[in-house]
């Protein structure tokens, strides 16, 4: 179904990915069939819409889904251990040292009723078998790299006591406290102004070249994923929809979806005339169209559109789309001469 | 200096209601079906016996200045006379209050010790055959007369294994302790199904938030998980649900010192109820509803000590 | 552009909507045990032949037998008809003992919050000063003064017990009376009594109806409590509370004197309190 094969350099690798809820009107299909490489040193973005499976892809690699929720197939392969096969005990090794997360609602996300530093300072603890001493340190050398201004004191507040960004930067240091190979990030700029989702990208980037992490950074903005990410995966409905350089998706995009996202986004440094937004409806994952899950928001549709269900396609370059008339895309995309 | 006027002014809001109190137990003799000294005296009512009442208690004056030669008494610690044992009231309350205050207090830690576990064990697989027998044995508990439980319990361990001593305080620390296990635990096996109910409710909403699903991306083990985390925020509401329930907690004291033979104000108001000593029965109402104000107070201020946001939110 | 296809064609079945209260385990758990309980006490004509005072002191203290199902007390009255009987009493006393305080805070509750103003604080700051008291404690004391018997009960309970209503009520109503409907009936120029009757009790009732059951289970083990100490029911008529009292001193020998009684009181208590779950769950909005 996916065509392609994970490099031998790949840090993370996802195959074949199945995530079902058991709702009150019925099971959904929230993850059906994601697959996702991860160099080492890279950041991916994922891409999508409220409701796209992005979120639960990113719980299902750590195995923090909801209890409703469970992996019914596929494989997460970190460093050689399917980490879909491990218990609890097992998965905790792996939660900190070698992978972290960042959440998107940083007042909701961290414990009201604990101060800041021994939230970060909790991970080294636990994993490393640092003293209490040693963690404190550590948590304190993490709140200067993140810059959070006056650390020594700032590490006894609160978390309400802290602004937004700065809750986040928290997180941040949370993330890194254990100098994971890999951290994912759900939207962690979502909930914050405009002024500081810049800075707090910007820290992200900067700390993941300085220290050589790879990113999973999941995301409905795409100008967003330009600023931080090396490459990206379109997703809709539950599964990739396309795949490629951020460049390439951006510039010419191959998916009917990913044009109308590209369409859709302001962007400040090309003001176009008018926005298109993509008309319709995101699609019930409990009983999803038939063939292609898109067709009935996407104007190129045509008969064989409803009937397969598109796979992924490798395309040159290492870039892959599901979509089976691309060549539209290119076509419209030359004409309305999209953004980059 | 935020908790100090936090407390200060719990205090003062607390002060309309103390007087409240005080009116509702000084209106406890007007309530009293004709004339109440002679009601109250029985077949000791000679004219000379009701005279003395009257005057004690001022039964001629209006309502208002009855009522404040109540306060000036109170407020100078004046519960009033004794009519059985002819020793004011204050004495009596006073000699025999640690025993109540020790039962509340072993009772709420017995009822705590209990509570939690059960709650953590129902509340970590919600709807599981676990949850379920958590959730209905306290219903049990909920229509158990505590005289009754409190009879078994009696005659079962102290009566027939001798476990425990049958009645009593004891004397000592250990004395105490053991003398009034069987009090206690009756008292907090009442208070329990709301407790257990209400701390599982508070642990579900817990494990159901972020930060509880940020630790465990952290790879926070299971004990640690639960105990800094969730439970240390579902004390919170916890504490809360607790501090209303005290009612019930001091209310069940009444006839547990009754059975046993506990020297404490309840069993002291039951006994001034056969004795027909109208003054203690109305100091003791007074007093229990001071102490109830009280743990209120206690309650707000444990809550605000306990939540770190409450003090700012103010 | 064809339309969405969003109705969901349910692929696997997903737990069952609790809608119908028959489908209520606790509920339907509840009632019949109460059921049972009223049935068999109020038809306790029809399970047994002797009377709940007729004292037999040829046959005193006896154990289980086919004469007597549950044995006799020390004045040799069949346990199994005080039970009945005395089952009538509490019940019937409960039962009626929940009506005055719900009636009572129910007003109360519909006025403070409707109205608020200095008409709420009043009555809030009434219920405060209630609430300060333990209720049993207000309860003994109020029977102390009123002097033991059926009527004190009454009284004392409706005395201390319509807080819990008022608060329960007014809090309802505070969020009700912001509602449209209630808007719309005000706008159409009805009095504030059509108002608060017609249209909003009848949507903030149910909270009540809740708290009502376990109300009546407080309110039993109060009247059994009280007639324990002898302040309640009054000998000869027979109830549970004094039944216990009665076997207290055969505990070691005749334990089903004063154990039976309590099992009862337990029951009924579970009954009633499975109803109330059961109630609370139903009209709950849905959750998973």
């Amino acid at each position: 179904m996916t065509g392609i094969a994970g490099a031998a350099g790949d840090l993370l690798t996802v195959s074949d990915l199945h995530v079902r809820i058991h709702a009150r009107h019925g099971v959904v299909r929230a993850v059906d069939g994601v697959s996702l490489e991860v160099p080492a040193g890279e950041a991916v973005g994922l891409v999508g819409e409220s409701g796209s499976g992005k979120s639960m892809t990113l719980r299902a690699i750590l195995g923090v889904l909801p209890p409703e929720a469970q992996i019914t197939a596929g494989q997460v392969v970190l460093d050689g251990t399917d980490l879909t096969q491990l218990d609890t005990r097992q998965l905790n090794n792996f939660r900190g040292p070698k992978i972290a997360m960042i959440f998107q609602e940083p007042m909701s996300a961290l414990n009201p009723v604990m101060r800041v530093g021994p939230q970060i300072a909790e991970g080294p603890l636990v994993h490393l078998g640092l003293t209490r001493a040693q963690a404190a340190e550590r948590a304190l050398d993490l709140m200067r790299r993140v810059g959070i201004p006056d650390p020594e004191r700032r590490y006894r507040s609160f978390p309400h006591e802290f602004s937004g960004g700065m809750r986040q930067r928290v997180m941040i240091a949370m993330a890194l406290a254990c100098d994971p190979a890999l951290i994912l990030c759900d939207e962690p700029t979502t909930a914050l102004d405009v002024t500081i989702q810049d800075q707090i990208l910007r820290l992200l980037a900067k700390l993941c070249r300085e220290s050589g992490t790879s990113l999973v950074f999941v995301t409905h903005d795409l100008p967003v994923v330009a600023q931080v990410c090396h490459q990206v995966a379109v997703m809709y409905a539950g599964r990739i929809v396309e795949r490629g350089s951020v460049q390439e998706i951006l510039t010419s995009p191959q998916h009917p979806y990913t044009l109308g996202l590209v369409g859709s986004a302001p962007d400040i440094d090309h003001p176009r005339a008018s926005l298109t937004a993509i008309p319709g409806a995101p699609p019930s994952l409990v009983s999803p169209p038939p063939g292609c899950r898109f067709h009935p928001r996407c104007k190129f549709a045509e008969q064989d559109c409803q009937e397969i269900e598109p796979p992924l396609l490798l395309l040159a370059g290492g870039r892959a789309t599901a979509c089976l008339h691309h060549e539209r895309c290119s076509e419209v995309a030359e004409m309305e001469g999209a953004g980059q | 200096m935020g908790r100090m006027t936090f407390v200060i002014r719990r205090l003062l809001l607390l002060v309309p209601t103390a007087i409240g109190v005080t009116i509702i137990a000084f209106f406890m003799i007007h309530l009293i079906p004709g004339d109440p000294a002679r009601t109250i005296l029985g077949i000791h009512a000679t004219p000379k016996a009701i005279a003395i009442l009257h005057r004690q208690w001022g039964l001629n004056r209006p309502l208002a200045s009855q009522y404040w030669l109540f306060m000036d008494r109170l407020l100078h610690g004046n519960l009033g006379q004794s009519l059985y044992y002819n020793v004011p009231v204050a004495h009596l309350v006073t000699s025999r209050l640690p025993a109540t205050l020790w039962l509340i207090c072993y009772a709420a830690v017995i009822a705590v010790v209990i509570s939690v576990p059960l709650a953590m064990i129902a509340a970590s697989r919600k709807d599981a055959v676990r949850d379920h027998i958590v959730r209905a044995v306290p219903l049990l508990g909920l229509g158990m007369p505590a005289f009754w439980l409190a009879l078994i319990l009696q005659t079962e361990l102290a009566v027939r294994f001798r476990l425990f001593p049958v009645t009593g305080y004891g004397s000592g620390v250990v004395g105490h302790l053991h003398s009034m296990f069987l009090p206690s635990l009756v008292v907090a096996i009442a208070l329990c199904p709301v407790v257990i109910r209400s701390l599982r409710a508070s642990m579900l909403n817990v494990l159901g938030a972020e930060f509880v699903t940020t630790a465990r991306a952290k790879g926070v083990g299971s004990l640690r998980l639960f105990v800094r985390h969730v439970l240390r925020n579902a004390v919170i509401p916890a504490v809360t649900v607790l501090g209303i329930n005290i009612g019930f907690l001091i209310g069940g004291t009444l006839i547990v010192e009754q059975v046993f033979a506990v020297p404490g104000i309840g069993s002291l108001m039951i006994n001034s109820i056969f004795q027909r000593d109208f003054p203690v029965v109305q100091a003791i109402a007074l007093v229990f509803g001071v102490m109830v104000v009280l743990v209120n107070l206690l309650t707000d201020v444990a809550y605000a000590a306990l939540d770190p946001r409450v003090r700012f939110d103010r | 552009m064809s339309a969405i296809a969003l109705a969901p064609a349910v692929t696997e079945r997903a737990t069952p909507r609790r809608a119908h209260w028959y489908r209520q385990p606790a509920l339907l758990a509840g009632l019949i045990i109460v059921a049972l309980i009223l049935f068999v006490c109020i038809a306790a004509p029809l399970f047994t032949s002797y009377n709940p005072d007729t004292q037999n002191l040829n046959a005193t203290l006896q154990s289980f037998s086919g004469h007597h199902l549950l044995g006799t007390d020390q004045e040799g009255r069949d346990t199994f008809t005080r039970l009945l009987y005395g089952g009538r009493t509490d019940l019937r006393i409960a039962f009626i003992a929940v009506l005055f305080p719900f009636v009572l805070g129910t007003i109360l509750g519909s006025v403070a919050g409707y109205f608020g103003g200095w008409v709420d604080m009043i009555i809030m700051r009434l219920v405060d000063i209630v609430v300060a008291f333990p209720f049993f404690v207000l309860v003994i004391a109020l029977v102390f003064v009123l002097g033991a018997g059926e009527r004190s009960i009454y009284v004392a309970i409706t005395l201390v017990g319509w807080v819990s209503y008022a608060r329960i009520v007014r809090g309802e109503i505070l969020v009700a009376k912001r509602q449209e409907y209630v808007l719309a009936a005000q706008a159409g120029g009805l009095s504030s009594l059509r108002v608060m009757a017609r249209h909003l009790l009848p949507n903030v009732i149910t909270q009540a109806i809740i708290y009502a059951m376990s109300d009546i289970v407080q309110d039993i083990l109060a009247i059994v409590t009280l007639s324990y100490l002898g302040l309640g029911i009054q000998p000869p008529a027979p109830d549970w509370g004094t039944m216990i009292a009665d076997g207290q001193n055969f505990l070691t020998t005749h334990w089903q004197l004063t154990t039976i009684p309590g099992l009862a009181v337990v029951v009924t208590g579970l009954g009633l309190s499975l109803i109330g779950d059961g109630l609370a769950d139903l009209l709950r909005p849905g959750q998973s």
